[in-house]
């Protein structure tokens, strides 16, 4: 007797997702509606989609959502949870969307320890404006608005969000992982639901970053974009646990579902 | 007997199953899927053994393990 050990989480929709060949946003969409489906949060979970590839995530999350303005995630999501306390809210971000022009709100939220969860998605590109340089895109990596390859001279430094935020006292749990392999996609789900599991304790502000291929963007073709990940951004962004409670090794953060899933 | 079953109208054939697969056992299908992409299909089904790391990478949440 055959039975299922894998299937699509009831916190998605069957909506068939629109995002291109390979892309990691897909995986990640995954990853946080197991996360709050797990936590037994399905019915209290309300994100915030960002400006980018990702601005129909409303359409795939099983929960409901805000599409924000371009940046502001960080200020809407500080809004729905100081006027819903008791609901797990997320913000769903791109490198353009937080790194760029949301760096203010990122910032400010971060270091009020707003009780917030953002999901950043770092592929040092911006995806649905057509591949132009973004704050995280790395030196001598080409873009449409730098063809010839970024340059220190010209564009600076890429910049390092959770190094950048690990300075504040504000955030609680900060982690970058990656989604290039099945190990790796296993550490973003565990890292994804500590956040969560903290949001829930009212601990503060949590951030994962997730370094995510961008294969389109890219000009490559998915599994060379896994490469481009391990080979050249995880030397530039190293993979780890940039901030977490002192408490952190006590807590119990066990794999197994809260509340299992229930079949509709 | 541990199989995959591919959701053909998600499954965009970006191909990140098959390394994940330690057993070798997925390929892509010879024939176009109803969006147009050749989906993942079993191509040594006698092999797999349900692990998931398939589904684990799958960006389209497209694969359904049986065990």
């Amino acid at each position: 007797m055959e039975k299922i050990v894998f299937e699509q989480t009831s916190g998605l929709t069957d909506v068939p997702m629109r995002y291109c060949p390979g892309c990691g946003h897909g995986i990640v969409h995954r990853l946080v509606a197991e996360c709050f489906t797990e936590l037994g949060m399905k019915e209290k979970t309300i994100g915030v989609a960002p400006v980018g590839c990702s601005v129909f995530a409303d359409e795939y999350f099983n929960v409901d959502m805000i599409q924000g303005a371009h940046g502001r995630g960080p200020a809407i999501a500080t809004g729905i949870k100081r006027n819903r306390p008791e609901c797990l809210v997320f913000s769903y971000q791109g490198d353009g969307d937080l790194a760029s022009i949301g760096m203010a709100e990122t910032i400010h939220a971060a270091a009020r320890s707003e009780n917030i969860t953002i999901i950043f998605i770092n592929n040092a590109i911006y995806g649905m404006t057509g591949g132009q340089m973004a704050p995280t895109t790395l030196i001598g990596m080409k873009s449409s608005t730098s063809p010839y390859g970024r340059t220190i001279a010209a564009n600076g430094y890429p910049i390092r969000v959770c190094e950048l935020l690990a300075a504040l006292d504000g955030p609680v749990f900060l982690e970058r992982t990656s989604v290039d392999k099945p190990a790796a996609v296993v550490k973003t789900k565990k890292a994804i639901r500590r956040a969560f599991q903290y949001q829930i304790e009212k601990r503060g502000f949590t951030l994962v970053e997730i370094l995510s291929q961008c294969p389109t963007d890219w000009a490559m073709q998915p599994l060379q974009s896994l490469e481009r990940i391990r080979n050249e951004m995880i030397p530039y962004f190293p993979l780890g646990v940039y901030k977490e409670p002192a408490d952190s090794k006590s807590s119990v953060m066990s794999d197994e579902p809260v509340v299992a899933e229930k079949k509709e | 007997m541990p199989k995959i079953q591919v959701n053909t109208a998600r499954c965009k054939g970006c191909e990140l199953c098959i390394p994940a697969c330690p057993k070798d056992v997925i390929g892509l299908s010879k024939t176009f899927s109803s969006t147009g992409y050749y989906p993942a299909t079993m191509v040594k089904p006698e092999a797999c053994n349900g692990c998931k790391l398939c589904a684990y990478v799958c960006p389209d949440v497209a694969i359904t393990v049986y065990k």
